[in-house]
């Protein structure tokens, strides 16, 4: 049945803004402290107080914009948007309307049939959050409401899309990217949980082959990739059903709940929607200047997408490698660092994806945290390439490296680890080995090959590690043949 | 008419404003008078002109990003009618 209609999804997403500051006053905009510990007369509308903008927060739109492709407006204006609702002490928030700071974007995302789409960015505005309701649970406060105003006047933008996406998935794609963007950009701190990026998505069906758009439903503030997947999938769901048995879609706001993984009704239509929009007397307009643009992108870091293609192009990696290095910007600029000091790009690739991020997992640490840095990891490295040790004793030098600062070569001297190249020792070892085992040799010497690998072992196991497996290998066949 | 009692009474119930039936009638009068003030502006000719949002030549007015002093959540909920664990407390809004 999914088939006979095609998925239309346009996405509102909120990001906040890395300023210290509120967008229009000096209060901190620090999650988590006391409620109301963050206001002044600004952010609680007291009379006559002058709303007054952050210089920052302007910078930081800019940089969101160029860096997904939109047009930065030479000049755009502050608009009241009116509502009546506790989280809003003014009564209006402050946004941008009719001229917004970003127009004209776009974003490409990789589709899983490995083709390219482009997902339009319509407008990027920059605009205040409200203020946090509490809905009190104590037996004093549960017909109420609680009203913290430390987040109102927080400082975000919202990025509208096209409704250029035609499924679940290419809405997370979507989303991730500009995820992925904002954070690199430095932009937002992109928490999920804290509200820090928040998506709203809207979603209509129409039967295949119609020009017109289907009467959309909104999916409010969803706060992880996946329940926004299942939002859209079960709303998805929902519409096409509601058609299929004569009824109509209504444009409504409509809530996700992560319980039931189902949508609800939200609020009627009758008096959302009605803002009234006029220019905010209080705030005069923004004037972009070339000059101003052209310094913000002088100092836009190398994106995500052009960090895989160079370490795809120009280190060799994998794609799949490349991906994972480019994900996260400090575990790139690691990356980076180490190439740098070691040349050896694949070499270190695979030990960053292998023991470092596995270590970090394991102890919970950032990759900024990380105790073995890339001076000491690519040391490690030289270490390798130059036999001084084998790459599994190399892992073993690693988990030292990670306890304590010695440096690699004074942790392979006081663990005795120097890989085994002695010709002699090692052929002592395997005397041993041979004579312990008289029957699996007699088997070898019958035809069974494969038999070669536990004498390996076993030479390996004798020297602790330590010996040098290639010379190891080698040695054994001669031995055993003689 | 400019204006309708039925806009009227639509504008004020988003402004949350408890009008009676006397006030109405004379806020749609009053308010249909204002229009029809404003409406001598049609007769200009304003082909080319763009959108006034400011009366004021200025623009670009700035703050730095650093923290000011706030106020105490005391001072915050100083004139608060109702308050509860250092927040405003209003009527529960949702079920």
């Amino acid at each position: 049945m999914t088939q006979r209609y095609e998925t239309v999804i346009g996405l509102e997403v909120h990001v906040q803004l890395t300023t210290n500051t509120k967008i229009f006053c000096g209060c901190s905009t620090e999650f988590g402290q006391t409620p109301n510990s963050q206001t002044c007369p600004v952010c609680l509308a007291l009379p006559g107080a002058l709303p007054v903008l952050n210089q920052k927060a302007v910078e930081l739109a800019i940089r969101t914009g160029l860096a997904t492709n939109c047009q930065i407006a030479p000049r755009s204006i502050f608009a009241r948007k009116n509502y009546f609702y506790p989280d809003l002490p003014k009564g209006y928030q402050i946004s941008q309307f009719e001229l917004p700071v970003c127009e004209h974007g776009w974003l490409d995302i990789d589709l899983e049939n490995g083709e390219r789409k482009r997902i339009g960015i319509t407008r990027a505005h920059m605009e205040e959050d409200a203020g946090k309701l509490i809905h009190g649970e104590t037996v004093e406060t549960s017909s109420n409401s609680l009203v913290d105003l430390n987040r109102a006047c927080t400082p975000l933008l919202e990025i509208v899309s096209e409704p250029d996406m035609r499924s679940a998935d290419e809405a997370i794609d979507y989303l991730k990217k500009l995820h992925q963007i904002v954070v690199y950009l430095g932009v937002c701190d992109g928490n999920l949980e804290e509200g820090s990026f928040r998506c709203d998505a809207n979603i209509s069906v129409r039967p295949w082959g119609q020009e017109e758009l289907g009467t959309r439903a909104e999916l409010k503030n969803i706060n992880s990739f996946r329940f926004i997947k299942q939002a859209i999938e079960y709303e998805v769901e929902r519409q096409i059903d509601l058609i299929e048995d004569g009824g109509k879609v209504i444009q409504e706001t409509r809530l996700f709940d992560s319980n039931s993984g189902m949508t609800r009704s939200m609020r009627g239509k009758e008096d959302a929607h009605d803002y009234r929009y006029f220019p905010d007397p209080d705030l005069v307009p923004l004037v972009i200047s070339p000059e101003w643009i052209e310094e913000v992108r002088a100092t836009l870091p190398e994106l995500p997408e052009a960090k895989r293609t160079r370490f795809v192009e120009e280190l060799g990696l994998t794609t799949y490698d490349a991906g994972v290095l480019a994900a996260d910007r400090e575990l790139a600029d690691y990356f980076d660092a180490c190439v740098t000091l070691a040349k050896d790009a694949k070499g270190c690739a695979n030990w960053i994806m292998g023991e470092v991020l596995r270590k970090l997992k394991e102890t919970d640490t950032a990759i900024a945290d990380t105790p073995v840095t890339p001076e000491r990891l690519t040391d490690l490295l030289a270490r390798i390439a130059d036999d001084t040790i084998s790459g599994k004793i190399a892992k073993t030098v690693f988990e030292k490296m990670w306890q304590n600062d010695q440096t690699v070569d004074q942790i392979i001297e006081k663990e005795g680890l120097k890989q085994v190249t002695d010709t002699e020792e090692i052929e002592g070892l395997i005397n041993e080995v041979i004579a312990a085992n008289p029957d699996q040799v007699a088997e070898y010497l019958g035809g069974k090959d494969k038999l070669i690998g536990f004498f390996v072992g076993k030479v390996m196991q004798a020297s602790q590690g330590k010996a040098n497996p290639g010379m190891v290998n080698q040695l054994l066949k001669t031995k055993l043949k003689g | 008419m400019k204006i309708t009692r039925a806009e009227v009474e639509h504008v004020g119930r988003l402004a949350r404003l408890a009008l009676t039936d006397k006030e109405l009638d004379s806020l749609t009068h009053e308010m249909d008078a204002i229009l029809d003030y404003v409406e001598q502006l049609k007769a200009l000719n304003t082909d080319g002109i763009v959108p006034t949002a400011h009366a004021v030549p200025m623009e670009n007015a700035f703050r730095t990003d650093e923290i000011k002093t706030s106020f105490t959540p005391e001072q915050a909920l100083s004139n608060a009618p109702d308050a509860a664990e250092s927040a405003f407390r209003v009527r529960r809004v949702i079920e």
